[in-house]
């Protein structure tokens, strides 16, 4: 089971369909083995494609680095499907990186955007309910993501 | 001087469980050499065969991904946090 507040689920929509017509890509935070999602990080998709998508990895550290500054930790990634069912295809099962985490993917190949949620353990894909959780007001945050290309600051050092 | 370095949930069981450790180094290579001596367990996870970073990975240095600074020659200091993640990626 995966559980998403209304405002969670929101901003997961809000994520994959700004991006199109790209996948688009982000990183959810909860209690470490939790099933409840207590915060969305959209993030660049690196991979700039609209038949794949590679978190930016900078957005994977600040994403990171923000969840474990709440006690959080990142328990799952979504992406969108622009013209495919909400199922994960072989990419996603052959590259899943954790089998701890939910693997949250959002179709947009209807009008009505489906948000479906599954684990991949070993390549076996077993989907899970997403249910409603309640808005505590305490999720998500700034979309922090930064501009395109904003890489550059990291040739200073 | 000590480094502290980060692991994803998915590389913690071949730690102890543990989320950080401090292993001495000057480059962010030393740090991680550091790290799968103590740990053998993550030198297939982080490291390949030719000492080279795993694709599946990716260290960083604070914020920076190390592939964008000198990799695993970049240079640390003390108080600096080298973070491992997995490559999230899909289709």
């Amino acid at each position: 089971m995966l559980e998403l507040s209304a405002t969670i689920h929101a901003q997961i929509v809000a994520h994959c369909l700004g991006g199109l017509p790209e996948e688009a890509c982000g990183l959810l935070s909860g209690q470490l083995g939790g099933e409840t999602v207590e915060g969305c990080y959209p993030a660049r998709n690196a991979a700039a494609s609209a038949k794949l998508y590679t978190v930016d990895p900078t957005d994977f550290v600040r994403a990171d680095r923000h969840a474990q500054s709440h006690g959080l930790e990142i328990i799952g990634v979504f992406h969108s499907h622009t013209h495919t069912d909400a199922y994960p295809s072989p990419t996603d099962i052959a590259q899943a990186p954790d089998p701890a985490w939910h693997y949250v993917i959002v179709s947009l190949r209807q009008a009505e955007p489906s948000v479906r949620s599954y684990r991949i353990v070993e390549g076996t894909v077993t989907e899970e309910p997403v249910v409603q959780a309640a808005d505590t007001g305490a999720e998500g945050r700034p979309q922090a993501a930064g501009p395109p290309g904003g890489r550059s600051g990291g040739a200073g050092r | 001087m000590s480094v502290e370095v980060r692991l994803p949930t998915l590389l913690r069981g071949h730690a102890e469980g543990r989320s950080t450790v401090s292993f001495p180094g000057s480059t962010v290579g030393e740090v991680l050499d550091a790290l799968v001596t103590a740990y053998p367990g993550l030198a297939g996870q982080v490291l390949t065969d030719d000492g080279s970073l795993h694709r599946f990975v990716n260290v960083y240095l604070n914020d920076d991904d190390v592939r964008y600074l000198d990799r695993l020659d970049t240079k640390v200091n003390d108080g600096d946090t080298v973070s491992i993640l997995p490559a999230v990626a899909g289709g």
